[in-house]
């Protein structure tokens, strides 16, 4: 019998299963190890050394680089793991969240004070709201601007 | 004979932590939302409860992709506040009861529940951030706390059905322990977020006060609402709220008692990410 997995259709959503933990083990475990002082100090001091120390992929290696956090999760990453570099980098949970969604910080920022994303559009692929994939990046950035 | 005497609900945001150990409760983003704790904080020094089983998530701090337990109870004597990529957070250490948790892992585990026994854990925001909204900033925390994760992370985790049967199971464990305490059990986590993707950033009023009118009301059916129910209307991390079902299944009316007093309610949008749900319930 298949597996179940009915939530592959929600748009701008990755949900962290066993086959994208898989893909992520080591993009995952080198975040964690951001939680020690002395690692974040290294990490800090040559990025791409530290990274070769680990069995990542290119890939996975140029996204944390870039802090790519979409690209990270596409590659396996899943966010509470990918918050230790962010962390690293003296950034909140908004402003990694926000990064994600092409808005600038103040532009995210409001939007949340604002009483947040609505779910209208955003239930399904193929929807019209502003998380669905024709509708990317958001904010001033957005392609039709 | 130990009993369960209430049960708490509250979001566990990490910047709420921030917020309290850097001293910004007075500005003009955070004032509404601690001020929708302040009942509890008095609620919580008369009630005076001598252990709380605390359900959280751990946020990939303890448990790496080394291990996934899906329920964890912490047994130790103590457990410190975990270093999560910004230092320690300057809250006391938590003192545990490790004869009760004992008790509630046999217990449990003899009522077909699996858990993982864990003896040497840090914890993280799960945990320390509804410690801080309910007693505040003290030396030490007022009572015991058991640990108790439970894997939200990684997929599958478990049903909304099997936490609230689970949260019955801890009921029955507790009251079939001998000493005299006065027990609470909290559920935390929740309520709509949506920290990853094009998505993030999604709140769903609607949906959440609907959680909580039927948590308080219906939890039974409730706990029958499948996991992608969760991440569609309250996002990805919004199903962090099926562990707001394990306090609800160990409260006394799912086991023929009276209906629970809702001694609070409250709930705000937003604290960074996230949607606050607070709840506050009394068995009578």
């Amino acid at each position: 019998m298949p597996l179940d997995k009915p939530y592959k259709d929600i748009p701008g959503t990755t949900i962290f299963d066993a086959e994208q933990s898989r893909k992520g083990y080591w993009l995952n475990q080198f975040c964690m190890s951001l939680m020690k002082a002395d690692n974040r100090a290294r990490f800090k001091a040559d990025e791409r050394a530290y990274l070769d120390e680990w069995p990542m992929t290119e890939a996975q290696k140029a996204a944390v680089l870039a802090r790519d956090l979409n690209e990270c999760i596409r590659l396996g990453g899943n966010i509470y793991f990918l918050a230790k570099i962010g962390a690293t980098d003296g950034k909140s949970f908004q402003q990694m969240a926000g990064s994600m969604t092409g808005m600038t910080e103040d532009e995210y920022r409001h939007m949340m004070i604002s009483g947040g994303r609505s779910v209208e559009g955003n239930r399904r692929i193929g929807e019209d709201g502003d998380a669905q994939a024709h509708r990317q990046p958001q904010g001033s950035k957005k392609k039709d601007a | 004979m130990a009993r369960i005497t209430a049960s708490v609900y509250t979001s566990h945001v990490p910047a709420i932590g921030a917020a309290l150990d850097l001293g910004k409760t007075g500005e003009a983003y955070w004032q509404p939302l601690f001020r929708g704790y302040d009942y509890s904080k008095h609620w919580l020094a008369e009630q005076k409860p001598d252990v709380v089983f605390l359900v959280y998530n751990d946020h990939a701090t303890a448990f790496s992709l080394d291990m996934i337990p899906t329920f964890a109870i912490g047994t130790a004597a103590r457990f410190e506040p975990a270093d999560e990529g910004w230092g320690p957070r300057p809250v006391p250490p938590v003192i545990g009861h490790p004869e009760l948790a004992a008790h509630i892992a046999h217990s449990v585990i003899q009522d077909d529940f699996d858990l993982t026994i864990v003896n040497r854990m840090d914890v993280d925001h799960g945990l320390t951030v509804p410690l801080s909204l309910m007693c505040g900033q003290p030396e030490a925390w007022p009572c015991a706390v058991i640990p108790f994760a439970v894997n939200v992370v990684q997929y599958p985790v478990p049903s909304g059905r099997r936490c609230f049967m689970l949260g019955q199971a801890i009921r029955r464990a507790v009251e079939s322990y001998g000493p005299d305490l006065n027990v609470q059990i909290w559920g935390t986590g929740g309520m709509s977020h949506q920290l990853q993707g094009p998505r993030a950033g999604l709140i769903n009023r609607e949906w959440d006060n609907r959680f909580l009118d039927r948590l308080i009301k219906e939890p039974d059916a409730l706990s029958r609402v499948p996991h992608d129910d969760y991440v569609r209307e309250a996002g990805s991390e919004g199903i962090e709220l099926v562990m707001w079902l394990i306090a609800r299944g160990a409260m006394a009316d799912i086991h023929g008692g009276a209906a629970p007093k809702v001694a609070h309610r409250f709930y705000h949008v937003p604290a960074s990410n996230t949607a606050v749900g607070h709840l506050i319930l009394e068995n009578q």
